[in-house]
């Protein structure tokens, strides 16, 4: 009975993950150990609820897929295009680097060179799903470690391809010249341009078109058919499904659609990704584990070691923040969902045999089961000491405050806020996560704490569940724009002072409901203007009052545009129109002041003249 | 329906007694036929919306200056919404009859007793003294100004006197315009400026 079935693989998956993942966060081992052991639980080697541990990998390695489409959209090109030596560089580094010690560390222990080159190549892998799952979770996306191992996952993706062709070739170790290398060749290379172009210029219309529907699941289903015919296409040629999405996710990052397709997918991600992990634990055959169990630890020992050496030399030389090098070194030290498919295969091209095959498959496995107890590990022990030998002072803000007023956000902006706060009686409590600019202002006797104000419990800490107002003062408009979702979910009571780094984050901060927003450099650029017109001759009464006028339109014009934001022509008619507006009605009251000046009646009854 | 249009307009409203009863007083009355605008809060930076202060006027039957007396007159940001908001060609001048048959009633406070306006005192004239311009820019704009509520000696005055007048204010807004004395006030004469004693128009 399939649809038996369907309903009770669902029943098994869904119970397991929900009984298993809050009991691992309780634990504070986070989430992914949460479905390994969710998966070990119920696959053949405990419960036994499932067996068919590969079917599901493949259905659920999709869960990377989309994963790889969020990153995408997270990233505009031009931020990757910046990531171009990182991923080039580093991502080589740490690919070649490890694959080479591995192969020599194998060879000298006198494994065959096939075998030792096609474990070197799976092991040098990484999980890109547990390591972009890890910063996700942690928040650690946006720091340079986290960019760190985007950038050597990408490299990955792309690397896969060549590894995996090579794979087969290993058997005879004679290289046949494949026929269609030229045409393979032409089609990979006509496929991403397909998906550029087309990513390009037909997607924000066809999307837009979409959207003008007004039916929300049909924005849904065209999110997920985009991901899913792009990771098609790009299969159909031979490339990695994961690295297309992630090529439209970045074609899409500019887009007005990027938030609304992330908040759609995400929840797919989610529970694939889960799934993804729950087959991961499933596929860890102890069989072969506890047959030879000597033998894998080594495995798991020595390649884990490798590796780490290979990126603390990588962290050292780039070099990394030191108390982020450990989730760094640990997140990429580990074997991936890579490996799997590289020791498959060779061990389907006949390269290395099926129990070798295996037991490299439970090694990798077990190296991902380990990455989270590690990190768990890592946060209590070796982070705090790299953090304590390098900055003892600079621990994060502890006590709880009460002030208030709390400043996130110490650069310029917020500066001036706390002073002439502080002008009038008011001490709030500044949070800021840079911490060079911490130390030079603590020498001017600002109190400052070291704190992410992205995080909920250092917001708690800093006392936003008791602080009337949060000035939002935030270089970067994303961390910008997650404390306000934050606290506007958290911490309805606290008012939010917002600052707007330009139009777009005025409308993002509007859309979440806050209402004080002051563009940065608004009243600045008035008062320039404001000085021009004074020099040319304009009364500086009449340029100030001008000025002023011209900042009331201007705010309410924005206020007029924020409810059609999703419809871009309608947004840039709106947005010309208001220019034309402010233009006429200045027009008409110099008319006007003309015409009564001739009139010989002046502004007033008055009896100047 | 008579429309009630309260324009209050005090600098420090923080340390304001009387005129934080009186606006109080008006916005408590939840009357939608009365609306408040506290031009302070309105226009903290001095810059008026012209626009909006008309089109709330186009609304009104009844406008009320409601201020404390300073230097013998309206506060700076009340006389620049004067200066603004009656604007020539709408409130006065040619074309100017926006406000035409509307009522002004000035409520206002004085911080010195009513002694202290008298020839023999510091103030050294009776408070109608003050009142001409008011009366004149109301019927200018072909206004009827209504006979002012004062209450002097603000600083002085008992919480039983001030929660009297608030109250007496309070009802006078909600009765207008069935007040006895308006039946003997006489519409407002035409204020038509003598063609000659206007500059020529072409």
């Amino acid at each position: 009975m399939g649809h038996g079935n369907w309903l009770t693989s669902s029943l098994i998956y869904l119970a397991a993950a929900v009984i298993a993942v809050p009991l691992a966060r309780l634990a504070g081992l986070g989430s992914i150990i949460g479905y390994l052991v969710a998966g070990i639980a119920i696959g053949p080697w405990g419960l036994a609820l499932v067996t068919d541990a590969r079917q599901i990998l493949g259905f659920a390695e999709f869960g990377v897929v989309l994963m790889l489409f969020l990153v995408g959209l997270e990233l505009e090109p031009h931020r990757l295009w910046s990531l171009r030596k990182p991923i080039f560089g580093w991502g080589s580094v740490q690919l070649l680097g490890s694959a080479a010690l591995l192969f020599g560390v194998a060879s000298l222990a006198g494994v065959a060179w096939q075998l030792a080159l096609v474990a070197a190549l799976g092991l040098a892998m990484s999980s890109t799903a547990i390591g972009l799952g890890v910063l996700a979770e942690r928040n650690l996306m946006a720091t340079t470690s986290g960019q760190s191992v985007l950038s050597v996952a990408l490299l990955q993706d792309v690397a896969a391809i060549p590894i995996l062709a090579l794979v087969p070739l290993l058997v005879t170790a004679e290289v046949r010249a494949s026929g269609g290398g030229w045409m393979g060749a032409a089609k990979v290379v006509a496929v991403i341009a397909a998906i550029v172009l087309g990513g390009r210029l037909l997607l924000r219309p066809a999307l837009r078109w979409i959207a003008r529907s007004k039916t929300p699941e049909i924005f849904t289903a065209a999110s997920l058919l985009l991901v899913v015919a792009t990771a098609a296409l790009m299969q159909a040629v031979g490339l990695s499904m994961a690295l297309g999405a992630f090529l439209a996710g970045v074609l899409l990052a500019e887009s007005e659609y990027r938030r609304e397709l992330e908040t759609d997918i995400e929840p797919f991600k989610g529970l694939l990704l889960g799934l993804f992990f729950i087959a991961v634990g499933m596929a860890i055959d102890f069989a072969v584990v506890l047959e030879r169990p000597l033998v894998i630890a080594a495995v798991v020992l020595g390649f884990l070691l490798v590796k780490a050496g290979v990126l603390w030399a990588m962290a050292r030389l780039m070099p990394l923040p030191l108390p982020e090098r450990p989730v760094f070194i640990i997140l990429l030290a580990q074997g991936g969902e890579f490996g799997f498919v590289v020791f498959q295969s060779a061990a389907g091209a006949g390269v290395i045999a099926q129990p070798m095959a295996s037991l490299l498959v439970a090694a990798v496995a077990i190296s991902m089961l380990l990455t989270p107890l590690l990190l768990v590990a890592a946060d209590r022990w070796w982070i705090p000491l790299l953090a304590r030998g390098k900055r003892s002072e600079m621990a994060e803000i502890s006590e709880s405050q009460s002030a208030p007023v709390i400043v996130a956000g110490f650069g310029r902006y917020g500066q001036v806020v706390s002073r002439m706060l502080h002008a009038n009686g008011i001490t709030p409590t500044v949070l800021d996560h840079d911490a060079e600019q911490i130390e030079a202002l603590r020498k001017f006797g600002w109190r400052v704490f070291y704190g992410d104000a992205t995080r909920l419990d250092l917001l708690r800490t800093a006392g936003a569940a008791s602080a009337r107002v949060l000035v939002l003062a935030i270089d970067d408009v994303e961390q910008s724009l997650k404390v306000a979702e934050l606290v506007r979910e958290h911490f309805p009571q606290l008012a939010i002072v917002a600052r707007a780094r330009n139009v777009q984050h005025y409308f993002k901060l509007r859309e979440l409901g806050v209402e004080l927003v002051e563009r940065e450099t608004l009243d600045s650029s008035l008062m320039s203007a404001r000085s021009v017109l004074g020099l040319l001759g304009w009364e500086p009464h009449h340029a100030r009052t001008l000025a002023m006028r011209f900042r009331r339109h201007t705010i309410r014009q924005l206020e007029e545009m924020l409810p059609h934001l999703k419809d871009e022509a309608r947004f840039i008619a709106m947005a010309k129109q208001g220019r034309q507006q402010l233009e006429e009605l200045f027009a008409q009251e110099r008319q006007s002041v003309q015409r009564s000046r001739h009139q010989g009646w002046s502004d007033k009854p008055s009896d100047e003249t | 329906m008579a429309d009630v249009l309260v324009l209050a307009a005090h600098p420090h409203i923080e340390s304001s007694r009387v005129n934080r009863a009186l606006r109080q007083a008006a916005s408590a009355l939840g009357a939608p036929h009365v609306e408040v605008r506290d031009l302070y809060a309105l226009y903290p930076d001095y810059v008026i919306d012209i626009e909006a202060e008309q089109a709330a006027l186009a609304r009104a039957r009844l406008v009320v200056w409601q201020h404390p007396i300073h230097w013998y007159s309206m506060p700076s940001l009340m006389k620049l919404w004067v200066d603004d908001v009656l604007a020539f060609g709408w409130a006065y001048g040619p074309g100017g009859t926006a406000m035409k048959g509307r009522d002004l009633w000035l409520v206002a406070s004085t911080g010195g007793p009513e002694d202290s306006y008298h020839p023999d005192s510091y103030n050294r004239y009776f408070f109608d003294a003050f009142l001409p311009p008011y009366e004149q820019t109301a019927t200018l704009c072909g206004m009827r100004f209504l006979p002012p509520l004062v209450l002097h000696g603000a600083h002085r005055v008992s919480d039983a006197d001030l929660a009297r007048h608030t109250e007496g204010y309070a009802s006078r807004l909600l009765s207008y315009p069935h007040w006895p004395e308006l039946v003997e006030l006489d519409l407002p004469q035409a204020c038509v400026v003598p063609v000659e004693a206007r500059p020529e128009e072409d």
